[in-house]
């Protein structure tokens, strides 16, 4: 892994004339999104922001940025933050009774809380939540394993379904961490390096990167890829924007990607638009996936996904191998995830890659190193009996294979039967799991959490979660007041590696970094008797920065380097196996395509389609009253996921949650533009604003997520009217696939309404 | 500094407003206020089943196309923070010879200020 430098970086702080101190520095939420490290400059006067500009020296992002960063000055400053930690009595939960507390007594009382629960009901009772991608996600393992000492850290998304099939297939089929868009982004020239050569095609399937920046991937890179002629095949039930710019557009049955991707196998193996060579040389169970996709022709796929089978061989051709010429890079999406047939689409999307030579080549899909971070391993100091009473692993012993965390349903679960062991401590780590982000049955969660004995979160603003659950509430800053790193993808795929560099303080806030070394010294003085290794930030990150083979102090100056992870063909070299042998990192050291882990896991070691669990085919006693197929968690430009509702530019842009749907099926419901509706299903209701566009399938209608009201009355029972636009509600609990991952966030069947005006509540 | 004006190739403008919010934070306009605008084409179904779905950047009549910026050697703050770098600025006739070699859906806009 060799970071790059540019020559002549512009320096990390340079003072204007009138003292303002210009600092250079890259973000990660809160607020923002991803680990995506975008180039930014503050201007700071008498130790105030007073303004937030892009960083043109920034090699990827080169000053561009989404508004969420830009509005950065107005969430540093918003009257709601939370700038000191707070208390309140167990007994107060739910309402604003928030007693500012020093540091000192916050720390105090934590550790001494902790020590209670651990003395009385073992380590495991504690839990720490955590949410996707802030910050929090690169401490929080460490924060539960090393400081904490649980075993027990949850991520409350239903069937693991942001990362887990993705990362199932990914580790079981090639032991990558994760698989990327080929954008150059390991090069200082990034998409402008004249010896890169830009995919042919980009194959998208569930994922919308513009708004999203998934995972640390910064989406606009792909705006250059097709300026410079890179042609888009998208993959989506919504006709967005993006859509519009595409080669082609296959516009899906939520829930169906399996029997697409499984009859785009057909056409290939089929027409033998296969790369022979990589087949022999790198891959395993060619011919029984071959036996396999038989079965899965265009015309059956085309019947269960809504689309034309000649769609579906017009796109199997242009990914097809041509001997080399042409290639195609594979960009996928956490609508992936959100179905229960997830981990099968995966095992599609790599096979598709791998047998038409597009895998680790220049214009194909990159093939990821380890993530260099404390996730993975983090636990391995606990004795056996310690970590394996994580909640869950008995059930889906594949979150312990893959994820050393608990199972999110069966966390649930154990939360409400105290079944195997009661859990009684909460920390939450920097999520918002009540608002419709993650946990699908958010009441359950709710009153399940009430039940904890003691509760701890850390945020920047009060939010539905925190005001309903936390006894202690810890103030989060912002990645403009502290120092740390953000690499693309954690670092196990090419791109940035950035500095954050502090550049103020405001209030006594203190960030995800700032805040495990600053329990790890409190627990390991007072609780453990022991001596944390890291007495500040700084020397943490110095050590992080070793670990990697570069230095803090040369990222920090410099801001920002380029991180190849070592280019192409990586499997030829030996840079995938830990062991430094050419290959992948699996049990046979090729390309799975009949996995032999998923095989020991219980599942069907080849891709297989069922129809989705909950629609018409499978469900036809739920279609008759729940006619439309709901998908949900579609980003917009203006926030990220729960984040930003409060700041006044970002709200200005999108107001309200809308729900998508088509003009035909509208009229048909009688439900005009702008009408608040009500979304229903046997689990839950919420309430968005009909929004009347043709680029919906008329069978679908896509609800916004992460709503919550900060403008509203936060106090029990309203919670900032988390319940009111809550679609996650509508997510039944542990409706997952075969190896526990998989929910069916988005593929709901619902009603939809206009709301009676007694009953409207935006 | 007559004729400059501001140029998009708005074929790439994925609407992600940030010119907007980038405006104001440069010149402190309060909520309701623009120095620029991304308004949409469509998206609408026409003939053939073609969707018509564009975003359109509109500088408004309070762009003063960055005079302060400029003068201090800055480009223009919509166009530094544009995420699909759309956004080009200088005087007309060298925007004009860029037309042909981005293409369709590019606009040239000659902000009110400038007259
Ligand atoms: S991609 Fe994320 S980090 Fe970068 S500017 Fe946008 S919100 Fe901020
Ligand atoms: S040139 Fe300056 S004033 Fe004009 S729209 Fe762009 S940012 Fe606003
Ligand atoms: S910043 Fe650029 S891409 Fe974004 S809306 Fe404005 S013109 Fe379009």
């Amino acid at each position: 892994m060799a970071f790059h430098y540019k020559d002549n970086p512009a320096p990390k702080t340079e003072v204007l004339d009138d003292g303002t101190i210009v600092t250079r520095t890259c973000a990660w939420s809160p607020p923002g999104c991803h680990a995506v490290g975008c180039g930014i400059k503050l201007f700071v006067k008498d130790g105030e922001l007073v303004k937030v500009e892009g960083d043109p020296d920034h090699q990827l992002t080169q000053g561009r940025l989404c508004p969420r960063c830009l509005a950065l000055k107005e969430a540093v400053y918003h009257p709601d933050r939370i700038l000191y930690p707070m208390k309140r009595a167990r007994e107060d939960r739910g309402k604003d009774k928030w007693e500012r507390i020093s540091w000192d007594e916050a720390t105090d009382l934590i550790v001494s809380e902790t020590e209670r629960i651990r003395e009385q009901y073992g380590s495991e009772a504690i839990c720490v939540y955590m949410g996707t991608g802030r910050e929090a996600v690169r401490y929080g393992f460490t924060l539960s394993s090393k400081v904490l000492r649980t075993p027990n850290n949850c991520y409350a998304q239903s069937g693991w379904s942001c990362m887990g099939p993705r990362q199932t297939a990914m580790t079981m089929m090639l032991g990558s961490a994760y698989i990327e868009l080929d954008y150059n982004g390991g090069s200082l020239e990034v998409w402008n390096d004249p010896n890169w050569k830009r995919p042919d095609y980009v194959f998208c399937l569930g994922k919308e990167p513009l708004e999203s920046n998934p995972d640390g991937l910064w989406g606009h890179a792909l705006i250059e890829l097709m300026k410079q002629g890179s042609k888009l095949i998208m993959v989506d039930p919504r006709l967005c924007w993006l859509a519009t710019r595409a080669d082609q557009v296959l516009q899906i049955i939520p829930g169906t990607d399996a029997a697409l991707c499984l009859a785009i196998l057909h056409v290939l193996i089929d027409e033998d638009l296969v790369d022979h060579e990589f087949v022999d040389k790198w891959c395993y169970g060619y011919d029984e996936l071959c036996e396999r996709v038989k079965e899965y022709t265009p015309e059956f796929a085309a019947q269960e996904c809504g689309i034309e089978a000649d769609a579906i061989r017009e796109c199997a051709r242009k990914l097809g191998y041509d001997g080399g010429q042409h290639h195609w890079s594979l960009l996928m999406g956490v609508a992936v995830d959100q179905n229960p047939n997830g981990c099968q689409v995966t095992q599609c999307l790599i096979a598709m890659a791998a047998i038409t030579g597009n895998l680790d080549v220049p214009g194909g899909t990159v093939v990821g190193v380890q993530m260099q971070f404390e996730m993975t391993g983090a636990t391995d100091f606990m004795s056996e009996e310690l970590k394996n009473k994580c909640i869950g692993w008995d059930v889906y012993p594949i979150v312990k294979v893959l994820l050393n965390t608990t199972h999110p349903d069966i966390t649930l679960e154990a939360l409400e039967t105290g079944r195997p062991y009661e859990l009684k401590m909460a920390w939450l780590d920097s999520t918002n799991l009540l608002s419709p982000t993650c946990s699908a049955q958010p009441k359950r969660w709710h009153d399940a959490l009430m039940k904890m004995e003691f509760t701890v979160a850390k945020d920047m603003f009060m939010n539905p979660t925190i005001m309903a659950l936390a006894d202690v509430v810890l103030p989060l800053a912002t990645w403009a007041e502290h120092d740390g790193i953000v690499m693309t993808n954690q670092g196990c795929q090419m791109g940035i590696a950035g500095a954050i560099n502090k550049a103020l303080q405001v209030g006594e806030c203190k960030s995800d970094l700032e805040m495990l070394i600053h329990f790890g010294n409190a627990f390991y003085e007072k609780a453990y008797g022991e001596e944390y290794p890291f007495k500040t930030v700084e020397e943490y990150l110095v050590d992080d920065l070793n670990k990697m083979g570069h230095s803090w102090e040369e990222l920090s100056e410099k801001v920002v380097a380029s991180n190849d992870i070592g280019g192409y063909h990586k499997h030829e070299r030996g840079l995938i196996r830990p062991d430094g042998q050419p290959g992948f990192q699996t049990t046979t050291g090729r390309v799975e395509l009949w996995s032999t882990g998923y095989d020991s896991l219980g599942d069907d070691p080849l891709p297989y389609y069922f129809p989705p669990k909950l629609l018409s085919e499978e469900r036809p006693d739920l279609a008759k009253e729940y006619p439309l197929v709901m998908t949900t968690g579609r980003r917009y430009f203006a926030s990220f996921h729960s984040e930003h509702r409060q700041i006044p530019s970002l709200r200005d842009l999108t107001p309200e949650p809308y729900l998508e749907i088509h003009p035909e099926t509208a009229a048909e419901l009688g439900i005009k533009d702008g009408d608040e509706v009500t979304i229903e299903n046997p689990w839950g209701t919420a309430h968005e604003r009909a929004h009347l566009t043709p680029i919906m399938r008329k069978d679908v209608v896509s609800a916004a997520h992460g709503w919550w009201y900060p403008e509203e009355d936060g106090e029990e029972p309203h919670l900032f009217g988390v319940w009111k636009s809550n679609v996650n509600s509508l997510v039944p609990h542990r409706v997952l696939g075969k190896m526990g991952f998989g929910a069916p966030y988005k593929q709901l069947p619902v009603k939809v309404y206009k709301t009676p005006v007694e009953e409207c509540v935006l | 500094m007559s004729n400059i004006g501001l140029l998009f190739n708005y074929e790439w403008c994925s609407g992600c407003q940030s010119c907007e919010i980038a405006c104001r934070n440069e010149h402190g306009w309060p909520l309701g206020t623009w120095g620029i605008k991304v308004e949409d084409l469509g998206p609408m179904e026409m003939e053939g089943g073609v969707m018509e779905f564009d975003h359109v950047p509109i500088p408004t009549s309070f762009c003063d196309l960055c005079e302060d910026r400029v003068a201090a050697g800055n480009v223009p703050s919509c166009a530094l923070h544009c995420l699909s770098n759309i956004i080009e600025w200088g005087p007309v006739e060298e925007l004009a010879k860029r037309l042909p070699e981005l293409g369709p859906k590019t606009t040239i806009f000659l902000p009110k200020n400038n007259l």
